[in-house]
Order: structure tokens, then C-alpha cells, then sequence
């Protein structure tokens, strides 16, 4: 069992709850992000859609093959969301843009796991089975797993997908970052290696910010100066870059607070070192003795 | 005065009986069917929408209208006011058997259902769920102990197993024995460790949705949701012994605690009358009113939620008239036990949007049949249960007082 680092409450008996605390204050929440974590540069003006992303995610991870070969063009010509059988996914969008013959010109928008810095799935994990590693990589441990599906009610890019067709061990299925892969000295993602144009950079977060601030500024009339990802719910580690609005090609505006900020302040400034409950259990104590107290002088004083 | 609780002895098999018993058999097909085919087989729950009416219904609904168990609780033992005795028993039990199906309920919804130990090994402090399955774990088993008296009552010094079992009567007689000697010693600590268990859990319930602000409905997505699932809670715990007790007495042709139930509900206008003055200020405070007329299933959902399950049953229960009539308050308590029932599902499911993918969901027949099943399942047990066991308070009681 691992030591959270902001305190932790222990279960101790069978009647009661007691106290066994380490840690700092916890009134105040502060990021749990890791400082140097490798990310990952979509750049939707290179991608040509060629899905062999997705292709190379399928074999390395091991995924069931899917229902119409990679290569088939018509499955563009819906929108999908990644699911327990393929972990990323390549839609088209028509954003209105003509090129020079007044054809429409198309987007194509890889979607994955964003690995955020601060996720919400982890701080709901019930077990801690998600964790954020160091290198960046939002880790699943199936062995923890109960199947609560808390992460997938958290997941404000509803990524995590479940195996609802097996009925004794289901997992959540998700993008990992290639997480082995990367571990290792010079290791790239799947998708990120096979990616024929360059429109998936992998690298340290903060040199892709850099990578991505400077294309923006070399090149103004290619690209919108914003990087999704960046500060979107306190960082992600998959960032995006674009020549057209995100709202247009799926993407949502979204907050720069990180999500579980709220609830664990809540939790942590209620329960943190079960102050709230001692204190309503002396409370009421004090209040069942009172009111005994006076009922039994008042019968004494009745017999008597 | 000590009001004296017998059981119950009526024929058991009445047609009501027989219909739970059947909607038992058919929910229990519906679990056989997730447990061989998995829940994707038998639920409209996706990837865009993991939790359903399970959680909404079974679950969160579960908890909150058990809430009657600690209120009646902190009433008759923490505050000293006996005379609420007989209503005790009941709630008591309303509140056993309604976490035992919570955690049933769980058993089914949760995916590796074998794993449900697992979060007493594996923490993270920083889940709200994890701290609500740590309460409401301890709290059931508050429960069972809170309830183990009315067995020794009963049975102590005369269990008479049938059969084979009897081989079995010595060890439950010195069980039974333990459990006397040493429950009405701790007794205290486990009432009062009951009311605060459920303060905790019942608000935390509340905090469990807070961890997706992109996805839930401003109207209900505030950051005192905890504190309004507190305040329901605790308001609904009254309304919900007098429904229950109305439809047992007048099921089971006993003479109802009219007296007691007419008191119950002038506390209740004060903590109903809470939640009401909180829901609605926070409603103003975040100038959420503005989404109040837009039409929209989401809108009016929480409109007859607050309207017909908060205002009007509150406006009701200012009526001596109203609580001196014995169908006036038994409406009154329906409308108000409906609105926190509503309210549960009106968070978990009716203001929950996916904005990526099509989360579109309405429960399927079987998920409705597990829901039916479970609680159908939970009242069969409790009309056993008082059948052999002192809960509800004798036939004669209002009478003799």
C-alpha cells in the first residue's frame, strides 16, 4: 500500500474509526502534476488521415482486428469515438474551408486519451487503480479494478471505454500512452512512430510547447494561436495545434481549473484527519449524556 | 411509556405478497441474464453513459430514502424524546434491509462484482467514492448490530432450528447470548456512530458528481450539493417513516401511530423548509433560474422536482388540517419522499449530458426489472422479517393510550 502524500485515513478496528495521518495541511490543493512528463503534438494542418495511426495502435496493443480494414476509406464517413476495441480514432470534419478549385478541404482529427496532468479519473478512482506516472502516461492496473465506472463519469473528454460484454472481468479500455514503450530509452508511441506526415510529435511536454509556439509564429496564416491542451484543465499531455477553430472539429472550450480541485478540497478540508466526524460524534455524545442525565434525575425525582 | 412491538401474525400469502414474489422471480431472471451475458446484454448503459438507473435509483435513491433509520435514530435515543419508540423498529429495519439491497444493487452494477472487497485494501483518499463505500460498509454493519436486539428479544433462550440444523442450536443460542451480553453496552456508541456515519455519506453522495462539472446540468451542479443531499436526506427521513408506516398499517388493517406520525411531520416542515430555502437560494445566488423556462426535459424536470416534491407538500404540511388527516399527510409525504427520489435521478441521470458522443439513454426493460426485482425483493424480506420478529408496535397500541 502506497503513502498518499497528503494524508491518508486508515481504517482501524471493527466498531470505530480512528486516525492515522501523514501529511501537510490539506486545506489547500495544489497540482499532483509530474514536473517533466513526455507528451504528445497533434498538428491537425499535417494530418491527411490515413489512419495508419490507428492501424499501428491495433497491433501494438494487441486489439481485436477491426470490422472494415484500416485502409477502407467509408469509415471516415462517420463520426466515431474510440471504444474497448481501439483505443484511438480518426474523424473527418468539413469546416467550410475551400481550397484553390472551391473544393472542400477536410480536417482529420485524431482522438485519444488527452493523459491530462491533473485527471479527473484518477482523483474518482475508488482504488487508485488509475494513476498519472511520471513520464506522463495516465496508467490503468487492472488489478485493482471493481468496474465502478467513476473514472468514465469523471473523464471530461469521455475517453475510457468499457467492456460491457464480458460479464466477470471487464476493464476499462483506454488509450496508455504506450506506456512500456515509452519507458524505455528512445521508446516512441505506436501511433506516433508510424505517423507517415510528422502530424504527431512526441517528445517533453515543454519542448512541444515550444515546438508548437514556434510553428504558430512562423507561420500565423496556417495556424490559430492557441495550443488545445496547454491550459485546458490545467495541461494535458497530448496537445493539438489547428487551422481551424477546435469548436468546429470536436473539440469542447473548456476551463483551465483541473477538475478534481473542487472535490478534493471538499474532502479534504471536511475529512482530514476525520476532524468533522470526531467532532460530530463528541457532539452528539454530549448530547445523548445530557438529555439521560435529565431523564433520569426526573424519574429519581418522581419516585421519590 | 414503552410501546410494545410484537409480530405480526396474518396470512402471510396475500395477493400483494404474491405479486412481489412474482416481480422477484422476473428481476431475478434479469440478473441471472447480466451475470451470463454482462451488462452491456442487458442494460442501455455506453461508454457516454456509464451510470444508470442501478446508480440513480437503486444506489443514491437507496440511501437517501433509508435516511429514515438514523433520523428516527437521533430523535428517540440522542435527543431523549421516547416517545417516538414505536416508529423506531420500522425505520430501523426500513434502513437495514434498504443498505443491504444498496450494496446488492452495487454487486450487480459494478463490473468485477468479486472484487467489491477491493476498495478495503486499495485506497485513494482523494475519491469521493471511496470515502461514501468505507461509510456506507461500516454503517450496514451499525445496522445489523443496531438490529441484533430485536433477534435476542425474540429468540434468545428459545431458538428451535428444524431439522438437521438443530445441531446448530447451541452455537446461535451462545451467539444470541454474546450479542446480549455485550450489544446494550456499546449500544450507544453504535447509534450515535450511525447518525454520523450517514452525515457523511449521505453528503458525500452529493460530491460525487461534483468531479464532472462539464457534464451535469447547472441547475443541479453547485458546489453545495453536498450539503442539499445532507439536508434532503434528513428531511426526507420523516416523510419516509410516515409513507411507510401508513401503507403497513393500513396493509396489514393495524392501527396507525397517527399521533406520532402528525408530530413527525411539524419537525419535518423546519427541515424541509431548510433544504427548500437552500435550494432556492442557491438557485438565485447562481442566477441559474435564467435556464427555468427554456422548455427543455432537463428544465422541467427539476422544475416538478421542486415544485410538486419540495414547495407544495411543504405548503400542505402547514395545515393543521392537513396533518390531522390521515390521506392529506400520507399525500403529503408521498409528494415529498417522490421529490428526493426524483431529485436522485434528476443528478445521476436526467441532468447528466455527454456533449462528445451520443449518450442518449433511457433504462432498458431488463435494468427496470432489476431495479422492480431488488425492491420488491427488499419489501418480501421485510414482511417476513416483522412476521417473526417484534417491530412493528401491537395492534392495540393507539388504544390503550
Amino acid at each position: 500500500m502506497r503513502l498518499n502524500r497528503r494524508g491518508f485515513f486508515k481504517v482501524v478496528g471493527a466498531a470505530g474509526v480512528a486516525v492515522a495521518g501523514t501529511g501537510q495541511n490539506a486545506g489547500a490543493w495544489h497540482s499532483k502534476a509530474p514536473k517533466d512528463p513526455y507528451g504528445c503534438l497533434v498538428d491537425l494542418t499535417r494530418c491527411i488521415g490515413c489512419r495508419k495511426c490507428e492501424e499501428a495502435c491495433n497491433r501494438v496493443n494487441r486489439l481485436p482486428p477491426p470490422e472494415l480494414p484500416f485502409d477502407d476509406p467509408t469509415v471516415l464517413d462517420t463520426r466515431r469515438r474510440p471504444t474497448d476495441k481501439a483505443y484511438t480514432v480518426v474523424n473527418r470534419y468539413y469546416t467550410g474551408k475551400l481550397d484553390e478549385r472551391s473544393k472542400l478541404v477536410p480536417t482529420f482529427v485524431k482522438i485519444q486519451c488527452m493523459h491530462c496532468q491533473d485527471p479527473a479519473c484518477v482523483s474518482a478512482c475508488i482504488v487508485g487503480a488509475l494513476t498519472k506516472k511520471e513520464n506522463g502516461a495516465v496508467h490503468y492496473d487492472v488489478g485493482k479494478c471493481i468496474g465502478c465506472r467513476y473514472c468514465m463519469v469523471a473523464c471530461p473528454f469521455e475517453i475510457p471505454a468499457y467492456e460491457y460484454y464480458d460479464p466477470i472481468t471487464p476493464r476499462v479500455m483506454k488509450c496508455t500512452f504506450c506506456y512500456e514503450r515509452i519507458s524505455k530509452q528512445g521508446g516512441l508511441p505506436g501511433c506516433a512512430e508510424i505517423c507517415p506526415v510528422e502530424a504527431l510529435t512526441f517528445g517533453k511536454r515543454s519542448t512541444l510547447l515550444e515546438v508548437a509556439r514556434k510553428r504558430i509564429k512562423q507561420d500565423p496564416a496556417r495556424y490559430l494561436d492557441h495550443i488545445y491542451g496547454e491550459k485546458e484543465l490545467g495541461g494535458t499531455s497530448w496537445m493539438y495545434i489547428s487551422g481551424e477553430p477546435f469548436e468546429s472539429v470536436g473539440f469542447r472550450p473548456l476551463p483551465a481549473e483541473p477538475i478534481p480541485r473542487l472535490t478534493e478540497t471538499i474532502q479534504h478540508s471536511l475529512f482530514s484527519y476525520l476532524w468533522s466526524p470526531a467532532l460530530l460524534f463528541a457532539l452528539l455524545g454530549g448530547l445523548m449524556w445530557s438529555t439521560h442525565k435529565k431523564q433520569n434525575t426526573s424519574e429519581k425525582g418522581g419516585e421519590s | 411509556m414503552d410501546a410494545q412491538a410484537c409480530p405480526v401474525n396474518q396470512r402471510f400469502w396475500t395477493p400483494g405478497v404474491v405479486v412481489l414474489a412474482f416481480l422477484m422471480a422476473a428481476g431475478a431472471v434479469a440478473i441471472v441474464a447480466r451475470f451470463v451475458g454482462g451488462i452491456g446484454y442487458v442494460s442501455n448503459l455506453s461508454n457516454a453513459r456509464p451510470w444508470g438507473i442501478w446508480v440513480g435509483i437503486d444506489v443514491a435513491s437507496g440511501v437517501a430514502l433509508a435516511a429514515g433509520g438514523f433520523t428516527t435514530g437521533f430523535l428517540a435515543h440522542i435527543a431523549g424524546r421516547h416517545y417516538y419508540e414505536p416508529i423506531v423498529r420500522p425505520a430501523l429495519l426500513t434502513a437495514m434491509l434498504g443498505y443491504t439491497f444498496v450494496v446488492l444493487g452495487l454487486i450487480i452494477d459494478i463490473g468485477r462484482s468479486w472484487a467489491i472487497w477491493k476498495p478495503m485494501i486499495f485506497h485513494n483518499t482523494n475519491s469521493v467514492l471511496f470515502e461514501v463505500a468505507m461509510c456506507v460498509m461500516f454503517y450496514l454493519n451499525v445496522l445489523y448490530l443496531e438490529f441484533a436486539p430485536i433477534v435476542v428479544e425474540r429468540y434468545k433462550g428459545r431458538v428451535r432450528l428444524p431439522g438437521l440444523l438443530a445441531i446448530f442450536n447451541g452455537p446461535a443460542e451462545a451467539l444470541l447470548s454474546l450479542a446480549d451480553a455485550v450489544l446494550p453496552k456499546i449500544m450507544w456508541i453504535l447509534i450515535i456512530a450511525g447518525v454520523v456515519l450517514s452525515c457523511m455519506h449521505q453528503s458525500s453522495l452529493g460530491s460525487l458528481m461534483l468531479i464532472a462539472p462539464t457534464k451535469i446540468h447547472p441547475l443541479w451542479y453547485t458546489p453545495i450539493l453536498p450539503l442539499l443531499f445532507l439536508t434532503s436526506a434528513i428531511a426526507v427521513g420523516y416523510p419516509m417513516v410516515v409513507f411507510e408506516t401508513t401503507i403497513i398499517t393500513s396493509s396489514l388493517k393495524r392501527d396507525g401511530e397517527m399521533h406520532i406520525l402528525a408530530s413527525l411531520t411539524r419537525i419535518t416542515i423546519f427541515l424541509l423548509g431548510f433544504y427548500m430555502v437552500l435550494k432556492v437560494g442557491d438557485m438565485v445566488v447562481r442566477g441559474t433560474y435564467v435556464y427555468l423556462l427554456d422548455g427543455t426535459a432537463q428544465t422541467n424536470s427539476f422544475l416538478v422536482e421542486l415544485i410538486l416534491g419540495v414547495i407544495v407538500p411543504w405548503v400542505m404540511l402547514l395545515c393543521p388540517a392537513v396533518r390531522r388527516s390521515r390521506r392529506a399527510l400520507f399525500i403529503a409525504c408521498t409528494m415529498i419522499v417522490g421529490g428526493v427520489l426524483l431529485n436522485r435521478i434528476n443528478v445521476f441521470i436526467v441532468g447528466f449530458t455527454s456533449r462528445l458522443s451520443d449518450g442518449s439513454y433511457f433504462p432498458s426493460v431488463s435494468e427496470i426489472l432489476v431495479t422492480v426485482g431488488l425492491i420488491s425483493g427488499l419489501m418480501f424480506i421485510y414482511r417476513v422479517l416483522v412476521t417473526y420478529l417484534p417491530v412493528l408496535s401491537g395492534a392495540h397500541q393507539e388504544v390503550s393510550s
